[in-house]
């Protein structure tokens, strides 16, 4: 790992402060895929600026059908939330579900927004359901946040503070995860409101999104008779752990595992 | 670049020390502090031969920086074995011949201690699940299920959990 230097703010105006008079900084938050980036050279930042030095990220409250989860949760935390296990327990499951307990430990919620790996379950999750990514400067729609592969809209010196999810009346995401690493090749997230459901996919694009078709024929119609092969194999991923048509065939299964679950 | 002065208590033993910030947790435990029982077996967070117990739960030394604990506690596999008498999980490793070429045992046992901690009477299922994150590539896992079950059974009799 190169050499840089670390910085442990106090607070988010602290942190702005030392990101606005640093080279090449980052934030780091849980470091799951940042310190693992650095260790390969992969990047190296002039400085890393520690969020988990800020007290008040890591809050996890229920508001008027609002869940608010702090950006700094670990996916461990968030697994083990009364809060989330009573109203989204799928949810909890979710988090239970990535990488394996030690990553969970130490891995965020907002970490694994911000880094918007297209196989990561956190953006499936927030794509499905009707959530707000909350940043130091403003509110941002689920539906902007991933823009591209390891990309996000977030500004250089923006942070990610809270994410508000919405109650819905039924949410769950099942991946076929790749066994050594436990991303997704593929996962469906599907979560369903009075009036809309939402089926977001992982794993299987540059990037997270929304399965269109199947989202419009569930929200006429929710049932697990749905229309096959909506998502062509020419706009998905192909690699050494699975073709496009084996990735299109895996969002027809899944969808409507999660379908059964109902 | 800057050294940062910090301060992390390593198995009861505060430490103070001047050290440059990209020291990974598990170089400054088996370099500086010479604890070599913590493994490295690669180096990208997925074999678990390096955990070590911060908060009593099981976090990978290879993929945590000595700054991010500025002022924490963790605890490694020397730890475990109190004036000559084995930790019991390490007792039911033992018994059970849950290892053979002993690599990944420190992270196993790590791991197995965090996993009682957190549901002190876990099933097979449980156990193998909580495993994920720890590869052993030659004992096989039967045995090192069967070691947790019993060091659980073992830890929840003497109340250490």
């Amino acid at each position: 790992m190169y050499q840089f230097n670390y910085h442990s703010p106090k607070n988010i105006e602290e942190a702005l402060n030392i990101y606005n008079t640093c080279e090449e900084p980052k934030f780091l938050a849980g470091g799951m895929t940042l310190i693992a980036s650095m260790k390969q050279r992969l990047i190296a930042p002039s400085d890393l600026i520690d969020l988990r030095t800020i007290s008040n990220l890591s809050e996890i409250s229920l508001n008027n059908n609002i869940i608010r989860i702090g950006s700094l949760c670990s996916h461990d935390k968030i697994s083990n939330n009364d809060i989330i296990k009573s109203n989204i327990v799928n949810m909890s499951k979710l988090a239970s579900g990535i990488g394996d307990p030690a990553v969970r430990n130490m891995g965020t919620i907002g970490g694994s927004i911000a880094n918007s790996d297209p196989a990561a379950d956190w953006p499936a999750a927030v794509l499905a359901l009707n959530a707000n990514i909350v940043t130091n400067n403003r509110e941002i729609n689920n539906k902007e946040v991933f823009t591209n592969m390891f990309e996000t809209c977030l500004e250089e010196n923006e942070i990610i503070t809270e994410i508000n999810f919405e109650i819905p009346e039924f949410f769950n995401y099942i991946k076929f995860p790749n066994p050594a690493s436990r991303y997704a090749i593929v996962g469906v997230a599907i979560a369903k409101y009075e009036n809309k459901v939402s089926v977001a996919i992982s794993g299987a694009s540059h990037t997270p999104f929304i399965a269109k078709e199947l989202s419009d024929a569930l929200t006429m119609n929710f049932s697990d008779n749905i229309p096959l092969n909506t998502i062509s194999s020419d706009e998905l991923n192909e690699d050494i752990h699975a073709s496009s048509e084996y990735r299109a065939n895996l969002i027809d299964v899944l969808t409507k595992k999660v379908l059964k679950t109902y | 670049m800057h050294e940062i002065s910090i301060q992390i208590t390593v198995n009861d033993k505060v430490i103070e020390k001047d050290i440059m910030p990209n020291v990974l947790l598990i170089d400054f435990l088996r370099e500086e502090l010479k604890l070599t029982g913590s493994h490295v077996g690669c180096d990208t967070s997925q074999c678990g031969a390096c955990m070590v117990l911060y908060d009593e739960t099981a976090i990978k030394a290879c993929s945590i920086l000595v700054a991010q604990l500025n002022g924490k506690k963790i605890s490694t596999i020397e730890n475990l074995e109190k004036d000559g008498v084995l930790h019991p999980m390490q007792e039911a490793f033992r018994n059970n011949h849950g290892l053979q070429c002993g690599f990944c045992t420190p992270g196993m046992i790590i791991s197995a201690i965090s996993l009682v901690k957190e549901n002190n009477n876990p099933d097979e299922s449980t156990i193998r699940k909580h495993l994920e994150g720890n590869l052993c590539r030659c004992t096989g896992y039967q045995n090192i299920v069967k070691s947790i079950e019993e060091g659980a059974n073992k830890m929840r009799e003497l109340g250490d959990i």
